[in-house]
């Protein structure tokens, strides 16, 4: 009951901090009459949003962005997953790739952006390759620290009763990886929605990212601001799914 | 037993030196034990004595030593499946049930399933794990658990339990309990016991043999039969007094029991 009553009060809190935060903002911009190109009032951007919703060029360059992202995301989790078993069962590529991959990863990838530019052009290529870049480092440190994070105790019991090498892989280490495992799809499902984004800032006919620099353009604060929105809620929403997985698959793991 | 015609286990000289950054440590030197079929055997010493290393060599997980381990006609070089083993921790597998990780060493080397769920679940029923088969280990009691390991080493029916300070981490009125369900599992099931042990009276009360083990070289101080008759109740330990005397005379510095 505790718990159930715990939650209520948690939304009514993040109801009323809604509530206070637009309304605050909407009778200051009212108040200061500032315009609407340097700061749009909420109802504002709520109606700008709701007439984005009903506008078919909406939703085509929605879907573009959403493909990029899902494609970004399934291209880098994969490569990571095939890339950190390999690297954890190989004592040799262990040795000779992890520093490299340590100091790739201090590169900022967004940085990058424009050499993909360069190299698969304006379409969607570059963009998924940008999502797949960002969405691939966390998942592969992950999966990599899940695979080693084996306890020693369960290894050696399952050595005992006569396990082989694949069997320990398959029926420990793996099952032990998958919070881990998790922790990275987390990640990377919100990293693969910046690399897109980022990647349409630098060059795209289409997307989401696209529009915010249109908006731009047009001094439409209000759109740009409606996009965000948007943004935040597929982030969201994909987040929430990998959560909702989580919980089902590594029910033994609590909540964290 | 008093005289071991055919003994089951057979340490041969049995030396063992890990490498440290101080030097070489002899875990184990010359250690020499015959144990009868149907024997139960408790390892005793204070910690660096060697009683794990050994425990650790039977079980085949251990290997670079000098001497000899046989069981039965063969050298121990791998686990075998006449062998079962039961860890300190439970280390049951989160994700499967209670009868899945029972089940685990059957599944290990494709044994029938359907002959062994049988027989995992008469030993659950035998060791008072009825009704927990589709559990998951963090729904049990630490003395639960431990007895489910019991049921996983018990499983594919090997002529050897080994056993490491399985009730070391147990509360005190859980660790009797379980001493006495040792016991009396032991005296139907008919399985030769090592069972390592911090504990002189748990030792005691379960071996017929207590082998004192002294640290650094880890090596077998004397060989201790305990004469108390089967089935043995706690009260018993009373009886025992010249035998917990000898042992605890080996360590009378008390600094070395931990």
């Amino acid at each position: 009951m505790y718990r159930d009553n715990s939650k209520l009060l948690q939304a009514a809190l993040v109801v009323l901090v809604f509530f206070i935060v637009t309304g605050g903002w909407e009778f200051y911009v009212w108040v200061s009459e500032t315009p609407a190109f340097v700061l749009p009032a909420p109802s504002v951007v709520g109606k700008q949003l709701f007439s984005l919703l009903g506008n078919a060029m909406f939703w085509d360059n929605f879907w573009v962005t959403m493909y990029e992202v899902l494609m970004g995301y399934v291209l880098g989790i994969l490569i990571a997953v095939v890339l950190g078993v390999l690297i954890s069962q190989i004592r040799l590529l262990d040795l000779s790739l992890m520093p490299y991959i340590v100091a790739f990863q201090t590169i900022p990838s967004v940085a990058l952006a424009p050499i993909f530019l360069q190299w698969f052009g304006y379409g969607l290529a570059s963009k998924i390759v940008m999502a797949a870049l960002i969405a691939f480092f966390p998942m592969l440190v992950n999966v990599i620290a899940g695979l080693q994070a084996s306890g020693r105790d369960e290894v050696q019991m399952l050595k005992a009763f006569g396990a082989s090498r694949l069997q320990i892989l398959l029926k420990v280490r793996v099952p032990n990886s998958l919070p881990y495992v998790f922790a990275g799809l987390g990640l990377g499902v919100v990293f693969a929605l910046v690399g897109a984004i980022v990647a349409e800032f630098v060059g795209a006919q289409k997307g989401l990212g696209k529009m915010i620099l249109q908006f731009n353009e047009q001094f439409n604060i209000a759109g740009m601001f409606a996009i965000l929105i948007v943004l935040a809620a597929i982030g969201m929403t994909m987040h929430s799914i990998v959560g909702m997985a989580k919980r089902r698959v590594v029910f033994w793991a609590g909540d964290h | 037993m008093d005289s071991i015609s055919q003994p089951l286990i057979r340490i041969n000289n049995l030396c063992k030196t890990y490498p440290t950054r101080s030097g070489d440590t002899v875990a184990l030197d010359k250690v020499n034990l015959d144990i009868g079929d149907g024997e139960f055997i408790a390892l005793v010493g204070p910690s660096g004595c060697g009683k794990t290393t050994l425990l650790k060599i039977l079980a085949g997980l251990e290997g670079g030593f000098s001497g000899e381990a046989r069981l039965g006609n063969v050298a121990i070089t791998k686990p075998s499946l006449e062998v079962g083993v039961v860890f300190q921790e439970p280390t049951l597998l989160p994700w499967r049930t209670i009868l899945e990780n029972i089940m685990l060493p059957v599944e290990l080397v494709r044994m029938d399933t359907k002959t062994y769920t049988k027989r995992a679940l008469e030993l659950m029923e035998m060791i008072g794990l009825k009704g927990f088969e589709n559990k998951y280990p963090r729904e049990l009691s630490g003395g639960m658990r431990q007895r489910a390991g019991i049921c996983r080493a018990l499983v594919r029916d090997p002529k050897v339990l080994l056993m490491d300070e399985p009730f070391g981490a147990l509360d005190a009125m859980t660790r009797e309990f379980l001493n006495a369900e040792l016991q009396r599992i032991w005296m139907r099931a008919g399985k030769t016991v090592v069972f390592v042990t911090h504990s002189i009276p748990e030792a005691v009360f379960l071996a017929d043999r207590v082998v004192v083990m002294s640290p650094r070289p880890g090596r077998i101080s004397e060989i201790v039969p305990i004469g108390l008759p089967r089935e043995r109740k706690l009260g018993d330990l009373a009886h025992a007094g010249d035998e917990l005397a000898r042992i605890r005379g080996h360590f009378a510095d008390s600094s070395m029991i931990d």
